[in-house]
């Protein structure tokens, strides 16, 4: 099933014990492209992430770089050019900043490449914080910047398909703003981008397509701007503001 | 007792300490990396120790060959698996590590005159056979439940302490023995009579720690386990495996229990069982750090050793009911000053 996407998610299905979180969902991140998949709390978003990166035991198929995947190990995903930004970050707290993004190469280097040095110059580039505080240890930093880490980590590794889970969760509005300003920017450097978000209406502004799930099933989808204009998704999500350009 | 016999206590105090302390080391990083309560550290101990002696006596050792067969075991277990996932990249990895590397061994066991080789080469051939053996027991006892709770992992441990401690026996039979001291040098120090392998033994632990100290600080791979032992979710997301990390680290408690066995052999006479209880001070010594600090562990090590010694010339029947007693002020003082912390899952 190579038709030239990145990803390609077929009839996902999740239970907790008996309860289904989430229901033969499907999903494309074609490259380059930046896909959002918006829902509201508990709609099986973060499940879905988990499951696709092999986090959770799933039922379905997930194919990456045109390859269904048999082997569903975390590692082995993350060898073949995944990254996960969890919700909850797990940054490596007592550890620097440096080692927290060091150990983003852990993969690359355990496989023989040596370039994590240039790799992190060009974290740096991106969050010219970070290098400030790189001898800081992880646990010290604001909600913001730990945000910032956690996707340089993740961004260490070269990933072909980076995705974000609720990267906005938490954060002042004006790091948020600056996070989907990243975001966008992160789409110049060629990586795919899987985005889940509560916040529809940032996410829907950056992305070029996208999923809306609720209770564990994708109930619409389409380019982000035709979501956006979507009376449903302007009623659930957007709220009275409507549509913003 | 006056100032000489209390320096001679401490002197074997620090000694034995010393050796605690690595097992404590080894035991705190296990349980920070894995959860595993490592009770069969003190196997390593006594396999050890029980090598060298055969390996000096110009006999093979009987721990080769279970070497040789968790190898086996080990490997067809793994290329059984990498084959139904379709990963045969892994494969030269496993054949290297459980057949090349086990069989490499029995060949020098078998080409080489033992008896006569320098002692150097004779310890190295001893924790060639030992140490392999601690990645080999995760993957088969530990890997396939790493996610159980602490309660079924000590359990486990429990199990594969018995286990070894009978293939000891059958290895070794049931006399103690001992190894030539390392120099047999001694000066005096003041009016304390200073023996060489007392030098060797507080230099060599002080060596292992600052090498375990720099492989932590300045290794990827001594960050991969760090970073395994904060967040186990943040590491495996990194590409650091469970199992990467488990076999790490029960690697260098192998290595770290053989060589602290290698260290006691000529001061005291090892038993197949002798381990044991040598590795239960090492984890009052890790229990009094919390199984978290490595310096706390350490130093309580360090304190069991000289409480074992001391108490050892005052009422030398209670030595070990005094050691073990000293677990219940510090486990109250620790439950009383630490909040407590519910197991995430």
């Amino acid at each position: 099933m190579n038709n030239g996407n990145i990803l390609e998610v077929r009839d996902l299905c999740v239970s907790y014990g008996k309860v289904e979180a989430l229901h033969h969902a499907h999903l494309q991140v074609a490259p380059g492209r930046i896909v959002t998949v918006i829902g509201p709390n508990g709609a099986g978003k973060t499940t879905m992430l988990s499951a696709i990166m092999g986090l959770l035991p799933a039922k379905g198929e997930v194919a990456f770089m045109g390859e269904v995947q048999r082997n569903m190990e975390v590692e082995h995903l993350v060898a073949q050019g995944m990254g996960l930004v969890p919700e909850k970050r797990e940054l490596f707290g007592e550890m620097s900043v440096e080692d927290n993004l060091l150990l983003g190469a852990f993969q690359r280097y355990r496989a023989g490449e040596r370039d994590h040095d240039r790799t992190m110059a060009e974290v740096f580039k991106l969050f010219p914080r970070l290098k400030e505080r790189r001898a800081q240890a992880a646990g010290t930093l604001s909600g913001g910047e730990r945000q910032m880490l956690a996707v340089g980590r993740a961004l260490m590794a070269r990933p072909r398909l980076l995705m974000l889970d609720e990267p906005s969760l938490g954060l002042a509005p004006l790091i948020v703003r600056e996070i989907f300003h990243i975001i966008a920017d992160l789409k110049k450097t060629g990586v795919a981008i899987l985005l889940v978000e509560q916040n529809a209406r940032a996410a829907l502004q950056v992305a070029d397509y996208g999923y809306v799930l609720e209770t564990g099933t994708i109930v619409l989808e389409g380019p982000s701007r035709e979501l956006a204009d979507n009376p449903r998704v302007v009623e659930s999500y957007l709220g009275l503001g409507g549509k913003r350009d | 007792m006056d100032l000489q016999i209390a320096l001679l206590l401490g002197q074997d105090g620090v000694v034995n300490g010393a050796i605690y302390a690595l097992l404590a080391l080894a035991l705190v990083l296990v349980f920070a990396v894995t959860r595993v309560i490592f009770i069969p550290q003190g196997e390593f101990v006594a396999y050890g120790a029980l090598t060298l002696v055969s390996v000096q006596a110009g006999k093979v050792p009987g721990t080769l060959w279970l070497l040789l067969g968790a190898g086996l075991v080990v490997a067809a277990i793994d290329i059984a698996l990498a084959l139904r996932v379709g990963n045969r990249r892994r494969l030269p990895a496993i054949v290297g590590w459980n057949l090349v590397l086990p069989g490499a061994v029995a060949g020098a066991l078998y080409g080489l005159d033992l008896a006569q080789l320098p002692m150097a080469l004779q310890v190295v051939l001893a924790l060639a056979v030992v140490v392999p053996l601690g990645p080999m027991v995760y993957r088969l006892a530990y890997q396939p439940l790493a996610e159980a709770s602490v309660l079924v992992l000590l359990i486990i441990s429990v199990a594969v302490h018995f286990a070894l401690v009978g293939l000891g026996l059958f290895f070794f039979g049931a006399e103690g023995s001992r190894t030539p001291a390392f120099s047999d040098a001694s000066f005096q120090l003041g009016t304390l009579n200073v023996n060489g392998q007392t030098l060797w033994v507080l230099g060599a632990s002080f060596a292992l720690i600052v090498a375990l100290y720099a492989f932590f600080g300045r290794t990827l791979y001594g960050k991969a386990l760090r970073a395994t032992a904060i967040n186990r979710v943040g590491a495996r997301l990194m590409g650091i495996s469970t199992t990467l990390a488990g076999k790490l680290s029960f690697a260098l408690a192998a290595l770290i229990g053989a060589f602290s066995g290698i260290l006691i052999a000529p001061i005291t006479t090892v038993y197949y069982d002798t381990g044991f209880l040598v590795g239960l001070k090492g984890f009052v010594g890790a229990i009094i750090g919390g199984l978290v600090s490595y310096p706390l562990a350490a130093a309580g090590a360090l304190l069991v050793g000289l409480l074992e010694s001391f108490s050892s010339f005052w009422a030398s029947a209670f030595k070990e009911v005094i050691v073990f007693t000293l677990i219940i002020p510090v486990l109250l003082w620790r439950s009383l000053t630490s909040h407590h912390v519910e197991e995430e899952e």
